[in-house]
C-alpha cells in the first residue's frame, strides 16, 4: 500500500487532516468509530478507480477541535466546513458509522453538496425495539468483538502506528472515542429522523449482516426516511464496521451504485 | 484541627453472595435488592447517627451525593442536610456536595444551599464535586465530553447567583437565563465556604489554589494510598506559591475505635469486609467513559479509586481481605490511644486540617456506629484538638450567626409546640 497524500483544512481554527489517493473522479469518505488511524484496504480498493478523499472529522485521528462542538448543529456546520474545505462540491460521498451520521446530516442540510450518497451503518436513528448497546459502557477491550466480525482487523486498524509512543497513542484513540460519544451520547439518537427527509440524492444504504451495534433493521428505517431514491444492500459476514470486515464486497457494492 | 463526621449511607442488606450474583453495586444495581421499608429504618438510624455525632462535639457532620448506588442512599444530600439543620445547633453542615453539572438550571443548587444556610443559621459548607462517572455520565446521562465544561460554568453561575446584588442575565455556553435572582441568598457573606472533593488531577489542585477553595481527597483506601495524592497536592501548592496552611485540605479516613485493639478487630471486621467486598463491587464498564478524564490527567496516569477497585477485583477476583484492610490502613482500627496516635501521624504526614472520619461503614448497625462515635469523641478527639491551631488560621470554616441570634426549633411534635 502506498501512502496517501496529506493536506489539512481548518475547521473552526483547528487543523483537520485530509488524506487523498488515486485518480479519477473524487470520492469522499467519512470514517466510522475510531476514525482513520491508518489508511485501509477498503480505501485502496476505491482508489483503484477513483480519487479517494478522506477528511478527518474533528476529534478523530488527524483532526482537532471536537471540544468546540456542543450541539448537533455545531457538528453539521463543522462537517460542512470540512467537506467543502476538502473540495466536495456536488460529488459522491460515503459515510460509515459515525461518519455516516454526519454524511447524512450534510446531505440533508446542504443538498447541492452531495451528488450520490453511500451510508454504511450510520447512527442517528433510534428504534426502541432494538436499542443500540452502550458503546461507552463496555468492558475494557471489548470493542474489537463488538464492532467487527473480524476483530483482528479492528485491532490492526487501531494499533499504534510505527514510531508512535504507546501512551500518547492511547490518548489519541481515547479522544476518538470521546468525539463519537460527544456526538452520540447516551443513546446514539441525534434526532436525525427530523432531517432525514431532506436527503434527496440517490442513496445506497449498506449494512453488515452481523452488525452487533445496529441491527440491519435500521437499514430499512433509513431507507424509509430518505426522500431520494434509496437502495439497500446487506453485506454478508460483516459487522458494524462493514468496510473494514469486507473491503472487497463493500467496494464492489459502492462501484455498482456509483456507476 | 477540625474533625468532621462523614456518612455515606450504605444499604446494609446486600446479600452475602452479592459479588457472585450481581455485576455492580452502581448504575444497574438490581432494584429488587432494595426494600423501601428497610430504607425507611436506615434513613432514620443514619440521621440519628449524624445527629449524635453533632451532639458529641464533632465540628461538622457531612453528607454526600450518589446516584443508583448501593453504598450511597443519598441522591439528594440537600434533603438530609436540611433535616439535620433543624435537629442540630452548632455543628457545621458539610454537603460534599452537589454535582453541579447535573442540575438544570444550576441555580437550583444555589437556591437549595442558600436555604440550608439560612435554616442552619450560616453553618453550611458547600461542596462541589464534579461527580463520579457512575453518578454523572451513566446514572444521570451527562455527556462525559462536556461534563467538566458544564461543571465549571455551573460553578460560575452558582457563585454569581450567591454574590451578585442585582438581578442579572447569564449567557453561558450551556445555560441561558434572562433573570437570575435567587431567593433566599445565603446568610454567610460573600458565600458559604466552598470545598472541592476531587481525585488527583493537577487541574483540580490548580483551580482550588486559584479560587482559594479547600481540596478534599475522600480516600477509601486509607492514608497510605492517599499519601501520594496529598503530597502531589502540596507540591503543586508550593509551586504556585501558596502557603502550607493545613486547612486548605481535607482527607477522609475510615476509623474503628474500641477499648482494645482485639475488641476493635472483633467489632469492625464484618462491616469493613462488607464495604470493601460488596460496596466497592463496581462493574468496570462504568468507571472510565471517554472524555471524563482530561488528556493531562491521562498523561499523568491518574487513575480513580473506583477504577482501581474495579481493576483489582478483575485481577484478584474479589474485594480486599481483612488482613489487607488492616495492613494498608484502609480502616484505622484500635484502642482510643492507638487510633489517636495514628491519626496524629496522618494529619501531620498529609498536612490536613480537616479530617473527615467515616465511623459508620458497610453493614455497621446504629449501636456500633454510636459506640465508635462516642469513644472517639470522648477519648480520641481530646488528643487531636488544637493540632495546627497555634500556627494556622482556618479561613475556610463557616461563620454562623452568633448563638444568641439563632432561632431554635420548637421542641418535638406536640400540640403545645404547634400552638
Amino acid at each position: 500500500m502506498s501512502a496517501p497524500a496529506e493536506r489539512t483544512v481548518e475547521v473552526n481554527g483547528f487543523p483537520c487532516r485530509i488524506w487523498e489517493k488515486g485518480s479519477g473522479d473524487p470520492l469522499f469518505y467519512l470514517a466510522g468509530l475510531s476514525g482513520l488511524p491508518r489508511w485501509t484496504p477498503f480505501l485502496d480498493r476505491l482508489a483503484e478507480r477513483r480519487c479517494v478523499v478522506a477528511p478527518s472529522i474533528p476529534g478523530f485521528p488527524g483532526a482537532a477541535g471536537h471540544d468546540r462542538l456542543d450541539q448537533p448543529l455545531d457538528w453539521v456546520a463543522a462537517v460542512l466546513d470540512l467537506l467543502e474545505g476538502a473540495g466536495l462540491a456536488g460529488g459522491d460521498l460515503i459515510g460509515a458509522s459515525v461518519g455516516g451520521t454526519l454524511a447524512a446530516e450534510a446531505a440533508a442540510m446542504a443538498p447541492g453538496l452531495v451528488k450520490r450518497l453511500v451510508l454504511i451503518a450510520p447512527f442517528g436513528l433510534y428504534d426502541k425495539s432494538f436499542p443500540p448497546p452502550d458503546l461507552w459502557g463496555q468492558k475494557p477491550g471489548s470493542w474489537p468483538q463488538l464492532l467487527a466480525s473480524r476483530p483482528e482487523a479492528y485491532s490492526e486498524l487501531v494499533a499504534p502506528p510505527e514510531g508512535a509512543a504507546a501512551g500518547e497513542w492511547s490518548i489519541v484513540m481515547t479522544r476518538a472515542s470521546e468525539a463519537s460519544a460527544r456526538l452520540l451520547w447516551p443513546l446514539t439518537d441525534t434526532r436525525l429522523a427530523r432531517r432525514l427527509h431532506r436527503v434527496r440524492c440517490p442513496t445506497l444504504i449498506l449494512w453488515g449482516a452481523e452488525d452487533k451495534v445496529l441491527p440491519p433493521s435500521y437499514a430499512e428505517r433509513f431507507a424509509a426516511g430518505i426522500k431520494g431514491k434509496s437502495t439497500m444492500r446487506i453485506i454478508p459476514k460483516a459487522g458494524h464496521l462493514a468496510d473494514l470486515d469486507a473491503p472487497g464486497a463493500v467496494a464492489e457494492a459502492v462501484f455498482e451504485a456509483l456507476r | 484541627m477540625k474533625l468532621l463526621w462523614f456518612h455515606l449511607m450504605p444499604y446494609t442488606r446486600l446479600p452475602e453472595d452479592f459479588r457472585e450474583r450481581h455485576n455492580s453495586v452502581w448504575v444497574d444495581i438490581d432494584r429488587k435488592l432494595l426494600d423501601p421499608a428497610v430504607a425507611h429504618r436506615l434513613y432514620n438510624e443514619f440521621m440519628d447517627e449524624l445527629e449524635y455525632a453533632a451532639a458529641m462535639g464533632f465540628d461538622a457532620i457531612c453528607v454526600n451525593e450518589h446516584h443508583a448506588n448501593g453504598y450511597g442512599l443519598m441522591p439528594s444530600p440537600n434533603l438530609i442536610a436540611s433535616a439535620l439543620a433543624r435537629r442540630t445547633s452548632d455543628a457545621a453542615i458539610c454537603v460534599l456536595g452537589n454535582s453541579l453539572a447535573l442540575y438544570n438550571p444550576p441555580t437550583r443548587v444555589a437556591e437549595e444551599m442558600a436555604m440550608i444556610d439560612c435554616i442552619s443559621g450560616g453553618r453550611l459548607i458547600a461542596g462541589f464535586p464534579v461527580g463520579t462517572p457512575m453518578d454523572t455520565c451513566y446514572a444521570y446521562g451527562q455527556n462525559p465530553s462536556m461534563l467538566r465544561a458544564r461543571y465549571l460554568e455551573a460553578h460560575d453561575l452558582v457563585v454569581q447567583a450567591w454574590t451578585n446584588p442585582e438581578t442579572f442575565a447569564f449567557n453561558g455556553r450551556f445555560n441561558q437565563l434572562r433573570y437570575v435572582n435567587i431567593w433566599p441568598h445565603p446568610l454567610q457573606k460573600p458565600h458559604p465556604p466552598i470545598w472541592i472533593p476531587g481525585g488527583g488531577s493537577v487541574e483540580t489542585w490548580q483551580w482550588c489554589a486559584e479560587m482559594d477553595y479547600v481540596y478534599c481527597y475522600l480516600s477509601y483506601f486509607g492514608y497510605k494510598a492517599g499519601r501520594e495524592t496529598m503530597m502531589g497536592f502540596w507540591r503543586e501548592m508550593e509551586r504556585l506559591g501558596k502557603d502550607r496552611n493545613p486547612y486548605r485540605a481535607g482527607f477522609l479516613q475510615f476509623v474503628g475505635v474500641a477499648e482494645s485493639r482485639e475488641e476493635a478487630m472483633r467489632l469492625y471486621k464484618e462491616p469493613a469486609e462488607y464495604f470493601y467486598g460488596r460496596c466497592l463491587h463496581v462493574d468496570s464498564r462504568y468507571v472510565n467513559p471517554p472524555g471524563y478524564n482530561s488528556e493531562a490527567t491521562q498523561r499523568a496516569k491518574v487513575t480513580s479509586q473506583v477504577a482501581l477497585a474495579s481493576q483489582r477485583a478483575q485481577t484478584f477476583g474479589g474485594g480486599a481481605s481483612w488482613d489487607e484492610i488492616l495492613a494498608k490502613g484502609f480502616v484505622i482500627i484500635g484502642s482510643p490511644d492507638e487510633v489517636a496516635e495514628q491519626l496524629k501521624t496522618v494529619a501531620a504526614d498529609l498536612n490536613v486540617g480537616h479530617l473527615m472520619l467515616l465511623m459508620q461503614f458497610g453493614s455497621m448497625e446504629r449501636d456500633l456506629a454510636s459506640y465508635n462515635t462516642r469513644l472517639f469523641a470522648e477519648r480520641v478527639m481530646p488528643q487531636l484538638r488544637g493540632l495546627f491551631d497555634d500556627r494556622w488560621e482556618n479561613r475556610w470554616w463557616p461563620k454562623p450567626l452568633p448563638k444568641a441570634a439563632r432561632a431554635a426549633p420548637a421542641p418535638g411534635e406536640t400540640r403545645e409546640a404547634a400552638e
